[in-house]
């Protein structure tokens, strides 16, 4: 196509964002003052912006087209970089050698905000692994993922709260308490096609919420729970600064214990189930699998992590209440794992830090996080579903030359 | 007895709105089988834009009657031009992806149409202006029922009456319906099921900015969050009724409604929404096929 005319379709396309941003960008009402104000610039912005984004998205869709056209056959050898590194298990211990150096030598030269941060950072990782292990692996997208964490937290905090237990003797049970609401929700809803199970599982999350937010006696209300004590260790006393980095530790033990797990479910003969069965049901359950204890395992597991994750925040904050376990949290979680590719252990990773990380430096962009998070699960899907780093499925390769007639 | 009369008229006026919005749910499901999780920011955007436009006319010292026609023809337009270009951007491509596509993509859209309100506005709770008068024939029985409930339940009784000669009378109706029994066999008989499928969207969005008028205009404020939890009802609305269902939608929603309302009345208004989120779960686990749906049957 002519550049010119791509030109023409561009201006089309911005005048007609210009008339469809006009009545929210530009005009701005004060009903008290009862006073309008004009924003005209702003106009300007979202002509010049989106006929910008026009051309990239022209631009990038073309050489997709281009690509697809030329290459069919060597997609094997487009491994994108980082799987080349892991490929050779001397790279990959290496690597993460390198890497947990660095993670361990982190809190000795940042301050204690920075490890707090990094430490939400890899919890939203374990969270976003587990999350995989439900809308990854076995295809069943859970939208109330965030009623699990606040179920684990909310174990926590109240155990701690009434009966005085301690981190370590609450961490199984806030885990367990968070896998078996998975699976007293799983048991009836595990049955319903994939949109409709989204849809009950966030009708679901919102129902926690709501029941935290107002029953009052158990719970305490809006105002949540405070002086929540932190994790301790062998009855040593930490001072703050000392219980951030002790925390930050943990949460670095729980991410490798994670990743082994996951790592190795992947390849197990449940793994393969739920992968198959994400795949197709039918087909899944035609060769022996039984469809509802794979998805309810699944279902279960990806709640145990949440419930972890829940208690562990809890101890990191001191303070929970319900408006930490919005469905924005759920969708936070969602994006991490969207982003970094469904299945792909290294993009969840990857993708987690990214998206706490990145608003979290750069201040002026916090605003518009959540505008990012919800562009950002829409261009995904549309541009590159298999997200950052694809997931690479193990295939065997027959070495033989395959006949003309195979190849079609 | 009175309170009984009172909860079932506001029952009612609640329930033809989450009708109104159920609609487009409903509609969009029937043709291409997606969960159009955006549908609940379309109506947000339709309240806000309503707003804005009334506000403004106000504060130039419009009559009434135009500022209420303006309004809501704004409103209208510029839902249907955001319905259409969202299932422009984020649906078309994702016509033959795997299910979970388009439906991630909707959940991405439904939360970045929020935001891109909270930025360009506020998040502020806004003060609605009263569009619709007390009238003086009313006077008598308006302890009980509101002006705006009988406006509200008038105008989604044209809305609906306007919906179903469109759909049972016109040629596009007629190509509505083809397209949802089977796009394939429509697309072979010369039907273009783009245009329909972008028809689906516009009518929808339509229908949920009246309502998001008519819903702003009852409750007297509006913020950016409100389609969340109204396109949440609907969607129960909508799935009550037997989702892809015109009919359904429309007593799914009344169903909805004056479950709520009593609900609220009689036991404790603090549960409000647990109760529509509870009826939600139940009805997809014991009846997901819903009051008039038919039972999807899988062929393999």
């Amino acid at each position: 196509m002519s550049l010119l005319k791509e030109m023409k379709k561009g201006l089309f396309t911005s005048l007609w964002f210009v008339f469809l941003t006009f009545p929210l960008m530009v005009i701005k009402v004060d009903p008290i003052e009862r006073v309008v104000r004009w924003r005209w610039e702003n106009a300007l912005y979202v002509a010049v912006g989106t006929f910008l984004m026009y051309l990239l998205v022209t631009f990038l869709m073309q050489r997709k087209n281009a690509r697809a056209a030329t290459e069919t056959e060597v997609d094997a050898d487009r491994e994108s970089f980082i799987h080349r590194l892991i490929a050779s298990p001397r790279q990959k211990y290496l690597l993460g050698g390198a890497l947990l150096a660095v993670a361990i030598a982190f809190p000795f030269f940042s301050s204690s905000y920075q490890t707090n941060v990094m430490t939400t950072a890899l919890m939203y990782v374990v969270l976003g692994l587990g999350l995989n292990i439900v809308v990854g692996m076995a295809g069943l997208l859970d939208l109330g993922y965030v009623a699990f964490y606040a179920v684990g937290a909310y174990s926590y905090a109240l155990l701690n709260h009434h009966f005085g237990l301690g981190f370590w003797a609450v961490l199984p049970i806030g885990g367990g308490l968070a896998a078996i609401f998975g699976i007293l929700l799983g048991f009836p809803v595990l049955r319903l096609r994939g949109d409709y199970l989204a849809i009950v599982t966030l009708g679901f999350g919102e129902i926690i919420r709501l029941i935290l937010e107002n029953w009052g006696e158990f719970s305490k209300g809006p105002s949540g729970i405070s002086n929540i004590s932190r994790p301790g260790l062998f009855g040593l006393e930490l001072n703050l600064d000392a219980a951030i980095i002790y925390i930050y530790y943990l949460m670095i033990l729980f991410m490798i214990v994670t990743i082994f797990i996951v790592n190795r479910l992947q390849d197990s003969r449940l793994g393969r189930a739920w992968i198959a069965l994400r795949e197709d049901e039918i087909a899944c359950q035609a060769m022996g699998i039984d469809k509802r204890k794979t998805k309810l395992v699944a279902f279960s597991l990806g709640a145990f992590w949440a419930g972890i994750i829940g208690v562990v925040f809890a101890a990191k904050t001191t303070f929970i209440n319900p408006a930490s376990f919005t469905f924005l949290e759920s969708a936070i979680i969602l994006a991490i794992v969207v982003l970094g590719g469904m299945g792909s252990i290294i993009g969840v990773i990857l993708a987690a830090l990214i998206l706490i990380l990145l608003p979290e430096y750069l201040r002026a962009l916090s605003e518009y996080r959540m505008l990012a998070f919800g562009a950002i699960l829409v261009a995904m899907m549309v541009f590159r579903p298999q997200g950052l780093i694809a997931n690479i499925r193990r295939t065997y390769i027959f070495e033989k030359e395959k006949s003309p007639a195979e190849k079609s | 007895m009175d309170y009984f009369i009172e909860l079932f008229c506001s029952g009612l006026t609640r329930g033809a709105i989450y009708a109104l919005i159920a609609l487009g749910y409903t509609m969009v499901y029937g043709i291409i089988g997606l969960i159009n999780f955006a549908h609940g920011e379309i109506y947000m955007i339709g309240a806000f834009t309503s707003f804005i436009v009334a506000t403004v006319l106000s504060i130039y010292g419009f009559p009434l009657l135009a500022i209420v026609v303006l309004a809501g023809l704004a409103a209208v337009v510029w839902s249907s031009a955001y319905g259409y270009t969202v299932e422009k951007i984020a649906y078309k491509p994702l016509r033959h992806a795997p299910r979970l596509s388009p439906l991630i993509s909707a959940i991405g859209m439904s939360i970045f149409l929020q935001n891109y309100v909270l930025l360009a506005q506020t998040s502020d709770f806004l003060p609605f202006p009263t569009l619709i008068p007390e009238f003086a024939f009313m006077e008598p029985v308006a302890h009980i029922v509101g002006s705006t409930d009988i406006v509200i339940l008038i105008t989604t009784t044209i809305m609906m009456l306007i919906l179903t000669v469109v759909i049972k009378g016109t040629k596009v109706g007629k190509a509505m319906r083809a397209t949802s029994q089977d796009r394939t066999m429509a697309m072979l008989v010369g039907i273009n099921v783009n245009r329909i499928i972008s028809v689906t969207f516009i009518i929808g969005s339509a229908l949920a900015a009246v309502g998001g008028l008519l819903i702003a205009s009852h409750i007297g404020q509006i913020n950016f969050f409100i389609g969340f939890l109204a396109g949440i009802k609907a969607f129960t609305a909508a799935v009550l009724g037997g989702i892809g269902s015109i009919p359904g939608a429309v007593l799914g929603g009344l169903v909805l409604g004056l479950t709520e309302s009593f609900a609220t009345g009689y036991v404790s208004s603090d549960y409000e929404d647990v109760f529509a989120f509870s009826l939600l779960v139940f009805i997809l686990i014991f009846k997901p096929s819903g009051l008039l749906g038919k039972a999807e049957t899988k062929k393999v």
